[in-house]
């Protein structure tokens, strides 16, 4: 089963879209609003803790509802997974990964110099984001964001928003390998540092590896991967998205998804 | 090059990229964020606390049972993402439970604002802008009969009510004309949408665009309500030349003339 989670992650993705676009044509009570803020069953409010953030830095003086909302929301991805957001619900996810399968079979990649952007820009990008939002009286990042303007778009009404979408494809496909997502995206960055301590992680097994090195073909955090065929242990570093590809393209069994191993990891550091 | 130089070069390069970036990124949000015409939901906050606190959620939108309110998407030229309408399409019919605001998870409308002293909704209090009429294009201002706007507002008789007038010209018919108490209307643009010229001579306008202000030097000396809207207000005496005496003493001397 080589895709066994990106056929899950494609119907969570455009499942959850889905649910939101019911909301808007049919009047379904599932999940209403988009990926900013929304009402789970009529009852419970879910908000995106960076945007909050960004608000409370403008001076805004929020009501409980959104306020409950980004907790949770935080809290879940503190906890799950912190980029499974990225993996799993961000519908920017669904243009970038087809940027790169195409890229990947053009081979684009190997006729282009690799990396020449780094990939803490995207932390810059979050502070900066933090920053002028105080500076300016108003959420900045939430006025550009293309997640916003592809989610929004495709729940309540794309307008020019299309540009965005193409923009970002053709970025990936060809200015930058995972242009966006793994180097600038502010948002990426949040859930990064919020799930620098969550439960699931990938857990990398390195006697039963034969250093074929087709996950991090595939990864789009292949920094990530840094101990594969080297060491034992889980995958940690937050940057991870937790889509599962390097564990299902794995032939040998090497990779799979478990709770975090702290103790572990903790007993082979210190042999 | 030497590490240290190597160091300090790369952190002047990051810091004059920022600097780069964020620049033009403030340049581009003060450019979109002005909408000086924009019409919000019922109990928006000021635009500019509305701008800040707003999530762009949307669920206003799917609250409103006449699609009256739309997200601003690229290409409509209002601050992205945030809620507003347009009369002329849809106006806001002025539900009695006002179903758009209570939904609002982020306190932008404000609940309170639209309810008066028992906690009840008082749609009265709703306070989008006000309806302004272009006398010239307006057809009651002609002389032929329409009233379409006076009958179509919900407030009829209080936010806008039809004034009498003899028509010289005819000598025996009556002018119509549609007149907006700006106190009362409360800019839902139902006048608007039932205007019968080809594009309305009757139109919502921001209260910020279309109200007036009187300084304190102004008042209503024959209503005692009009003082209280000077209570605060603080006189400046300047001394010149001819006032420094009483004023008959003044004139008298018949100085500085
Ligand atoms: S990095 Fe940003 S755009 Fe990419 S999937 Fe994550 S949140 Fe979405
Ligand atoms: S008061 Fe009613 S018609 Fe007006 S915007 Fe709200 S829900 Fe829509
Ligand atoms: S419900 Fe409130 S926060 Fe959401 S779009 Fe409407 S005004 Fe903005
Ligand atoms: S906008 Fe027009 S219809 Fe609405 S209250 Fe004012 S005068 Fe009446
Ligand atoms: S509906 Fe239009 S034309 Fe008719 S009276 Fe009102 S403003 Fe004038």
């Amino acid at each position: 089963m080589k895709y066994r989670f990106m056929i899950l992650r494609r119907l969570t993705q455009l499942g959850l879209l889905g649910l939101y676009i019911g909301a808007n044509l049919f009047g379904w009570k599932i999940l209403q609003g988009n990926l900013s803020s929304s009402l789970l069953f009529e009852s419970i409010p879910l908000a995106d803790p960076y945007a909050i953030m960004q608000m409370t830095l403008a001076g805004a003086v929020l009501g409980f509802d959104v306020l409950l909302g980004a907790l949770i929301i935080a809290l879940f991805y503190m906890i799950i997974g912190g980029r499974a957001f990225c993996a799993w619900v961000c519908p920017v996810n669904l243009i970038t990964d087809a940027a790169n399968k195409l890229r990947r079979s053009l081979g684009i990649s190997q006729v282009q110099k690799r990396v020449y952007m780094s990939r803490s820009i995207r932390y810059w990008v979050m502070g900066l984001g933090l920053l002028l939002s105080f500076a300016m009286g108003v959420a900045a990042f939430e006025m550009i964001s293309p997640i916003s303007i592809v989610h929004r778009g495709a729940v309540f009404g794309m307008g020019l928003g299309v540009g965005a979408i193409v923009v970002i494809f053709l970025f990936d496909l060809f200015v930058h390998e995972n242009g966006w997502c793994g180097h600038l995206c502010p948002l990426g960055a949040f859930y990064s540092l919020a799930g620098r301590f969550s439960l699931i992680r990938v857990y990398h097994d390195a006697e039963a590896c034969t250093a074929c090195m087709k996950c991090k073909e595939v990864c789009p955090e292949k920094e990530v991967l840094h101990m594969v065929a080297k060491s034992s242990e889980s995958v940690v570093m937050g940057e991870c998205i937790n889509c599962g590809r390097c564990v299902e393209v794995c032939d040998d069994d090497a990779l799979h998804f478990s709770l975090r191993k702290f103790a572990m990891q903790a007993k082979e550091k210190s042999l | 090059m030497n590490e240290r130089r190597k160091f300090i070069l790369s952190m002047a390069r990051g810091i004059g990229l920022a600097a780069m970036g964020a620049l033009a990124w403030s340049a581009y949000v003060g450019e979109v964020r002005s909408a000086p015409l924009i019409l919000r939901p019922p109990g928006a906050l000021p635009e500019s606390d509305f701008l800040r606190t707003c999530i762009k959620c949307g669920l206003c939108v799917l609250a409103c049972p006449y699609d009256t309110l739309r997200l601003a998407a690229p290409g409509d030229s209002n601050p992205i993402g945030t809620p507003y309408f347009v009369p002329r399409d849809i106006p806001c019919y002025m539900c009695e439970d006002i179903p758009c605001v209570p939904v609002c998870p982020t306190g932008a409308l404000n609940e309170a604002s639209l309810k008066d002293e028992t906690g009840a909704w008082e749609i009265k209090k709703i306070d989008i802008g006000v309806a302004v009429v272009d006398v010239e294009a307006c057809v009651a201002f002609w002389g032929i009969q329409c009233d379409a706007c006076y009958r179509a507002c919900p407030l009829m008789d209080e936010a806008i009510y039809l004034k009498y007038e003899k028509n010289e010209r005819t000598g025996k018919h009556a002018f119509l004309k549609p007149v907006v108490n700006t106190n009362v209307c409360t800019g839902c643009g139902l006048c608007e949408r039932a205007c019968i010229t080809e594009k309305p001579a009757i139109f919502v306008l921001p209260n910020a665009i279309a109200l007036g202000k009187v300084g304190d030097h102004y008042i209503k000396g024959w209503d005692s309500g009009d003082e209280a809207r000077v209570a605060g207000a603080k006189a400046e005496t300047t001394q010149t030349k001819i006032n420094q005496q009483s004023a008959l003493d003044a004139l008298n001397a018949d100085e500085g003339f």
